[in-house]
């Protein structure tokens, strides 16, 4: 009976997911007024998501203490929308979903996969909420941000110098400073600090000199996260640095240099490094060492063929023999349990927060916002992108987090704040806008 | 104010070229995860299946938790495998056959070996109609899985087995037009009814009767004569005007230098044609022979016919060895052209080649699973042979079949002379160890006008190849082509 139930809610969840990633994309068709009915259904849809997940949990659990948990976070998404419409009455109410939905599927899948840390990532979820809660408020008001290019610069490539030099190693890479028993990952950080200095670096001027030194500095970030082998950070830090450049200039050649140069990078990585050869390698041919380096990408193309289209239910699966599923491995987790569909739907969602993002960037007319709003997409769609693409053996797997889905602080509090920084670019247009009317 | 008015133009439309590249990276982007996901969606709908059902996916036993595992049957449709349930709910694998089946088939009690772990994915499967499959769960019953219907034949499977009667060895039984595997046997077997029961046993007592391993996708052994027809292909592509031309006074004996080389029990075979000396297994032509070839294209032949590579079977199985190099010593040459030396095969290996001779050249994918069916009969899936590779080309091919057909009407392969069919084959028997009998070999097909069976026989110390292994190929050959 329980199986049946499952089963059945299993189907259920997948068409609510559905439905709203299709509102997701409906969204900009529609009129701004009709707007805030979408988002409305949209919350509701969400609701109901997270109850039959937790129901069918504690269906086959039978442990009451999730229906605490069930309740808290019910808590929180109540609360936390609430105040976002009470404080920023011109908020994007699309933006604020998908990190909702996002944090419900983590909720979802951390519950299934460890109990104690999801409890670990709730708390540091409603900490990050309230306090990133101001962050749009600030981006209105401060002016001074773009000012400051090379405190960015300095601050960012000295975390990550730190890092490098006396950083914790976590499977081979130097990720992490422990300050007073709490591990921070700087490089999550530095991420948005990097996209402010480019922003203002390029916000001066776009002339040639500009660009040189500009590159030159990226150069060092990248080259500083190559050396403490953490790939995944430098890619997708130089994926925004060439897409910043790209947008700053609009000259094609910068991007088609950008890729040449990226390429030839990652030769020169490749022949210099051999932990990126090994990364190949897997890749390449996980069967042939299934024992060892091959073991985490093959459970997980087990794990997402095993559950197929439908998953095979919560519960039901083995996500926790893949190594670090609860980090890098989210992704096959959610594909193993939930389905491939609800995978893709969440991965559609990704790709939505991402084109907002873009919007905005497209909507605000200093180029100071434009950049910073390219430079965090880009950021979190080439995260998305190698984390997604690293599960399924698309692309070599290179060790990143699904933003608002991974378990991880530092990865939270930063996603967090990009969201933020974005909403507050979104807020200040439409205050600007209502002040002065829409047409220009 | 004209100024402005352009000045305000000029602007604008820088603004409107950034837009509109990053609405060109928003179009990027969307078309990378596309194809992402268009990625996974292939990986789903074609490859999964392959992939997940593999060993180190312990997820498929999860699935029986649910599902009762489905029976194997032979191509007649016996029961070669069932899931029974005794009094107490446990669940115990019942192989009726006992012994008979127990590499092919395999076990599942301890790991999974054979068909058992080949088709385990189906097996834990369910295709029940959705209404029973409900009516099951409601009532708390497992439901049950697919059964596998495999291209095994019964009757052939027994006559095998028991033409080896005790003797140690191995026997392969393909059809080459499809590669359909018919019989697949190995001496000594064991009982997969009581693999947990006699595990120690098996692993370690014994005395080297290695009862576990498959003989005939895994027992290496020098292939002696067999061999000759890998140096007969390689021959007739050096010399493919006038191969026929080709002469050897054969004494008994072929001395090179300080080397002698002997034919089988020293028997003096007069003047021989390249035919002859095939037919005869002339061991003196075939060493003088291989001195003269070129020993980098002899390498690159015996690659394409499959040594030194995985075999393309979905089962284990052993790469066979072929090792000499360019540079060899001429004892090593001597050697090796007549199958001896540090060459390896397996017997399945073996089949392969000949079904490849007496397809055209052409290998058909060998498989054991013919279909996968619901627990109702109806068919789920079905197999369909495949073209794995070509070893050959068809004139080669036909040249081989030719002189294969002459090994029986002249040959050593004499013992399957009859008036009801025409065989083809070749017989070896390979030296292993001093002072002890020779394996015997036979790997043949029939009908030769038309092959529809390939078999392939070793037996370990069982003699001359044309007397103890040829018999049981034609045992096989009488049991399949006379009415």
């Amino acid at each position: 009976m329980a199986n049946m139930i499952a089963d059945i809610s299993k189907y259920l969840m997948i068409l609510l997911i559905a439905m709203y990633t299709f509102w997701n994309f409906r969204y900009f068709g529609v009129r701004e007024e009709r707007r805030p009915v979408l988002a409305g259904r949209q919350n509701r849809i969400m609701y109901l998501l997270h109850f039959l997940a937790y129901a069918v949990m504690f269906l086959k659990t039978g442990e009451e203490k999730l229906l605490v948990f069930y309740g808290a976070q019910a808590v929180f998404f109540l609360c936390y929308l609430f105040f976002y419409r009470r404080f920023y009455r011109n908020h994007s109410h699309i933006l604020v979903n998908n990190m909702c939905i996002l944090l419900c599927v983590g909720f979802i899948i951390l519950t299934r996969l460890s109990f104690e840390r999801a409890v670990r990532q709730f708390v540091l979820v409603v900490f990050s909420a309230a306090v990133t809660l101001v962050i749009p408020f600030i981006i209105d008001r401060v002016w001074q941000l773009s000012r400051i290019p090379w405190v960015y610069g300095g601050l960012g490539a000295g975390l990550l110098g730190a890092v490098y030099l006396v950083g914790d190693d976590s499977y081979g890479a130097q990720l992490s400073l422990t300050v007073r028993g709490i591990s921070v990952q700087p490089s999550e950080f530095v991420k948005i600090i990097f996209v402010f200095f480019v922003a203002t670096m390029f916000y001066r001027s776009t002339e040639k000199r500009q660009v040189i030194v500009t590159t030159a500095a990226a150069g060092i970030h990248i080259l500083i996260l190559a050396l403490s082998k953490d790939l995944g950070s430098a890619l997708i830090f130089f994926a925004s640095y060439v897409f910043m450049l790209f947008i700053a200039t609009s000259d094609w050649r910068y991007l088609g240099g950008g890729v040449i140069g990226g390429a030839l990078a990652s030769l020169a990585g490749w022949a210099l490094f051999s932990h990126v050869r090994v990364r190949v390698a897997v890749w390449a041919d996980p069967w042939a060492d299934i024992d060892n380096k091959g073991y985490q990408i093959t459970q997980s193309l087990f794990a997402i063929g095993t559950g197929s289209w439908f998953g095979m239910g919560l519960y039901q699966g083995m996500p926790g023999k893949i190594p670090v599923v609860e980090k890098d491995f989210v992704l096959a987790a959610v594909s193993e349990e939930m389905g491939a569909l609800f995978a893709f739907c969440v991965l559609l969602i990704c790709v939505g927060c991402f084109i907002q993002f873009m919007m905005i960037a497209c909507r605000m007319d200093a180029m100071f916002y434009k950049l910073i709003a390219v430079g965090l997409a880009s950021m979190y769609i080439a995260q998305v992108f190698l984390t997604a693409g690293g599960a399924c053996k698309f692309i070599p797997s290179t060790g990143v987090t699904l933003p608002f889905v991974s378990y991880g602080g530092s990865s939270m509090m930063s996603t967090f704040i990009v969201f933020s920084v974005i909403q507050g670019m979104y807020i200040l247009k439409r205050d600007e806008e209502e002040e002065y009317g829409t047409d220009c | 104010m004209g100024l402005i008015v352009r000045k305000h133009k000029k602007k604008k439309s820088a603004r409107q070229k950034t837009d509109e590249n990053i609405l060109g990276l928003v179009y990027a982007v969307v078309c990378l995860f596309l194809w992402l996901m268009a990625y996974v969606g292939h990986f789903l709908l074609a490859e999964r299946e392959d992939v997940i059902n593999n060993a180190y996916n312990a997820r498929l036993d999860t699935f029986s938790a649910r599902v009762e595992r489905g029976s194997i049957l032979s191509s007649d449709r016996e029961v070669l495998a069932r899931t029974e349930t005794d009094e107490e709910g446990r669940e115990v694998r019942i192989y009726p056959y006992g012994s008979l089946f127990a590499h092919a088939v395999g076990y599942s009690s301890r790991g999974k070996t054979g068909l058992e772990e080949l088709a385990n994915y189906y097996l834990l499967t369910s295709h029940i109609h959705p209404v029973s499959r409900a009516a099951a769960e409601l009532s708390g019953r497992k439901i049950p899985g697919d059964n596998i219907v495999t291209t095994l034949d019964l009757r052939v499977q027994q006559l095998a087995k028991d033409s080896l009667g005790d003797r140690r060895g191995a026997v392969v039984v393909m059809e080459p037009d499809t590669g359909k595997i018919l019989a697949m046997v190995s001496n000594p077997g064991f009982d997969p009814n009581s693999v947990n029961e006699n595990w120690e046993q098996l692993v370690s007592g014994d005395n080297g009767q290695a009862r576990l391993l498959n003989r005939a996708a895994q027992g290496l052994y020098p292939p002696g004569s067999v061999f000759k027809t890998v140096m007969l292909l390689e021959y007739i592509r050096e010399h493919p005007a006038d191969y026929d031309q080709f002469r050897f006074d054969c004494g008994g004996y072929f001395e090179y230098g300080d080397y002698t080389i002997q034919c089988y029990h020293g028997t003096a075979h007069g003047s021989q044609t390249l035919s002859q000396a095939f037919a005869n297994s002339c061991n003196g032509a075939f060493a003088s022979l291989g001195l003269n070839l070129d020993l980098k294209s002899l390498s690159s032949t015996a690659r394409q016919l499959l040594f030194n590579t995985s075999q393309p079977v979905a089962f284990a199985c052993t790469q066979s060895r072929f090792v000499m190099e360019e540079g060899a010593d001429e004892w090593e040459i001597l050697q090796t052209s007549i199958g001896q030396g540090m060459t390896q095969i397996t017997p399945l290996h073996n089949t392969l080649i000949t079904a490849a001779i007496a397809n055209k050249g052409i290998l058909m994918t060998p498989y054991l699973v013919d279909s996968v069916e619901n627990a109702e009969g109806r068919k789920v899936k079905t197999f369909e042979p495949s073209v794995c590779q070509t070893l050959m080309s068809e004139e080669e091919a036909r040249i081989l079949k030719e002189m294969m057909t002459q090994v029986v009407t002249e040959g050593t392969g004499s013992a399957l002379r009859t008036d009801s069919y025409s065989a083809a084959g070749k017989t070896g028997s390979a030296q292993f160890g001093q002072g002890k009998e020779t394996h015997a070999w036979f790997t043949g097909f029939a009908p030769a006008e038309a092959p529809r069976i390939v078999v392939t026989v070793i037996i370990e110390e069982g003699g001359s190849g044309g007397q103890a292994a040829a018999p049981v190929a034609k045992s096989i050959f009488d049991l399949l082509l006379i009415p």
